[in-house]
């Protein structure tokens, strides 16, 4: 088991036919079970035509219809991106990964305001992420598969590279992971924390959990307040939350990744996790090893 | 993006708000010839800096003749603005914005971002106008009221009429205030505004609701959609260093340390910032050459971390995914030779192709120091930099 993607998903690419798509859909199409998941893309102008022997869909509904597709990832141009999410939600997809850096927010309010008039059951994990993956099953998105290790082990952070790095920490250890899940550094985005905890402590294959953070929002002080409610001792959770040194008002790289208003400090959310029973450390090489001392 | 308070008018002003008549000026001839045109007995001389901020430092003043009109100008063009948004340093002032006095009866706030939790527009306002809000946020929350703006209605007449006489604003001025709160909503949805404030918003002392104030920040992500307002950038009002890394498509940071750092991404930019000040020293900036890193960008990420006179020491750390190590490695040394490196510089590695990364760093005959995790990385150039 695993959470949100296994073998059996089916992947639809839409942007399958700019650079950064057809570089990362043949990436992934070779990662693990990726020759049978991925089964389709999408371009209205290109419909008919193939990628990496990948058939090319007029929409995200033709592809669903024809394929049977069930998640889709996202490498639209910013300008477009929150259409083309919206366009996988109509087509009632379980799942949409939104790859794509730099969507406006405004586009991301009006399209999570749509989801939720609809009624929508799609799952959104970013914008901004790097993805989701499912060691030696299934990997979607721009992550470097080799890293990983199949394990039970549930990673979640709002960052790329950090998330590579806890993986890596891990895996060194002989740590693998059930799922690593990116949920992007955007402020309006899919999943959060705390919905990604849930799903890895219902999960039967996964043992614990390390959730990674950042400045700005309060994402990770209601994933840790959740916990302490719900799930304390039932598995243990680390965390590290980035930007101990980052000054307020000024953005760190993510648009989400600010210190405004006297909140959303690395201080405070490492003190509310603390206070939840989320072990954490202030160093970031140290994040595998102390996973591996709750164990 | 920021922008300054006379454009912020410009804009507000577009959209329905009634604000002061005034005037940008660049030289005291201007502000003395823009006092004559608005008439009146008394004027107000404004610092237009995009610091917060400005009157306590003494970049507001209210002038009542046309020679104090003079002398507030010339006082205040070319003088280092200190605020407590500003650093210690200060920030020039290169712009004035000269206005008619004001009839200020009551002092309100109003303020506009974007809520992560509800994921829509929030409406921020209080009777508690100009001070400082965090104050207010901190110690009377009751007197904040806040309003989630559904995306799809925008702001409806009833909201703002409610929150208008929550604020304290009379019965006979409530219309006024309501096409204040649409307008400045308005105006912050279709700019693409990630944050609008007018503090003060002022009740005059025969019923108008006037904005005395305007500080809007952008989406730097929509600015593709707003020539106009990326026509109102203030380069002056940015850090030379961060225009200059936009430019190579690299996102930088100054800081205040000795330590600069070269990172791939921005979470694992900021842990390695922290990391390096859990091991006693401060970065010197935050640097996230993002995915795509060639030879020219991490040689242009060299140049921009030395031009900064504090830096001892610079430390690369690298988690290479789909760019590969041997491609930074390269790029490393390629960087340091042609800046001719005279400070230390510790890299770190990991990932794809981490083996050859690190022989073409050993083979290139340059005295650069590998470390093997992120702590270590830091420890060596923390010590490196303090002579141990």
């Amino acid at each position: 088991m695993s959470i949100l993607i296994n073998k059996n998903t089916r992947v639809v690419t839409q942007g399958i036919t700019g650079k950064t798509g057809q570089f990362h859909t043949k990436m992934s199409k070779e990662y693990a079970n990726g020759a049978n998941c991925y089964v389709a893309g999408v371009n209205p102008k290109k419909a008919g035509e193939s990628y990496e022997g990948i058939p090319i869909f007029a929409s995200v509904k033709e592809a669903k219809k024809q394929t049977g597709v069930n998640t889709s990832v996202i490498y639209v141009p910013p300008p477009f991106a929150a259409a083309a999410i919206w366009e996988a939600v109509e087509a009632e997809l379980d799942l949409v990964i939104c790859i794509t850096e730099g969507i406006p927010v405004r586009d991301m309010v009006e399209v999570k305001d749509k989801m939720r008039k609809a009624g929508s059951k799609t799952i959104l994990c970013g914008p901004n992420c790097p993805g989701i993956i499912t060691p030696d099953e299934i990997k979607i998105g721009i992550m470097p598969g080799h890293i990983h290790m199949k394990g039970r082990i549930g990673v979640v952070s709002r960052s790329g590279t950090l998330t590579y790095e806890a993986v890596g920490q891990l895996s060194d250890l002989g740590l693998g992971q059930s799922t690593a899940v990116g949920i992007g550094g955007d402020p309006v985005n899919g999943l959060k924390h705390k919905d990604v905890l849930e799903l890895f402590m219902n999960d039967p294959d996964t043992d614990a959990v390390i959730m990674i953070g950042e400045i700005g929002g309060s994402d990770e002080e209601a994933a840790a307040q959740w916990y302490a409610s719900e799930c304390k001792n039932k598995k243990p959770v680390v965390g590290f939350i980035a930007g101990v040194t980052a000054p307020p008002g000024k953005r760190m790289g993510h648009a989400g990744a600010i210190i405004s208003g006297g909140k959303g400090t690395a201080q405070e959310k490492l003190a509310v996790m603390e206070a939840c029973g989320i072990r954490t450390t202030k160093n970031p090489a140290e994040m595998g090893r102390l996973l591996k001392s709750v164990l | 993006m920021k922008i300054h308070e006379y454009q912020g008018k410009e804009i507000l002003r577009k959209f329905g708000v009634a604000t002061p008549r005034g005037k940008a000026c660049f030289s005291v001839d201007e502000a003395v010839k823009a006092a004559g045109e608005l008439g009146g007995k008394v004027w107000v001389v404004k610092a237009q800096i995009h610091a917060g901020g400005r009157g306590k430092g003494g970049g507001v003043k209210v002038a009542k003749s046309m020679d104090e009109v003079r002398q507030y100008a010339g006082q205040i063009l070319g003088m280092q603005l200190k605020t407590h948004q500003t650093g210690p340093e200060g920030q020039k002032v290169r712009r004035l914005l000269i206005e008619e006095g004001a009839d200020i009866k009551k002092e309100l706030y109003v303020g506009m971002v974007v809520d992560r939790v509800t994921q829509k527009v929030c409406l921020m306002a209080s009777s508690e106008g100009g001070m400082d809000i965090e104050e207010v946020a901190a110690h009377t929350p009751e007197k904040i009221h806040k309003v989630f703006v559904d995306p799809a209605a925008g702001l409806k007449d009833a909201e703002a009429d409610d929150v208008a006489r929550k604020i304290g604003v009379p019965e006979a001025s409530v219309p006024q205030a309501r096409s204040v709160l649409q307008g400045l909503y308005k105006a912050f949805w279709e700019t693409d505004a990630s944050l609008a404030e007018i503090n003060p918003l002022i009740l005059t002392g025969d019923g108008k609701v006037i904005a005395l104030d305007a500080k809007m920040n952008f989406d730097s992500n929509a600015l593709f959609r707003h020539e106009d307002i990326v026509a109102m950038r203030d380069l002056d009002e940015e850090d030379p260093a961060e225009i200059e890394a936009s430019k190579y498509d690299l996102s930088y940071i100054s800081l205040d340390g000795n330590i600069g750092c070269l990172v791939n991404g921005a979470g694992l930019a900021m842990a390695t910032m922290d990391t390096i000040k859990l091991f006693g020293a401060e970065p010197a900036n935050f640097l996230d050459v993002g995915g795509g890193a060639t030879t020219e960008k991490v040689t242009e990420a060299f140049k921009l971390m030395l031009g900064n006179p504090k830096v001892k020491g610079i430390l690369v750390n690298i988690f290479g995914g789909i760019m590969r190590c041997d491609t930074i490695a390269t790029g490393v040394v390629a960087a340091a030779k042609e800046v001719h490196l005279s400070v230390p510089l510790v890299v770190r590695m990991r990932g794809t192709n981490e083996d050859i990364g690190k022989q073409i760093l050993k083979d290139s005959g340059l005295p650069i120091i590998s470390a093997s995790d992120m702590a270590d990385a830091a420890q060596k150039i923390v010590a490196a930099v303090s002579g141990k």
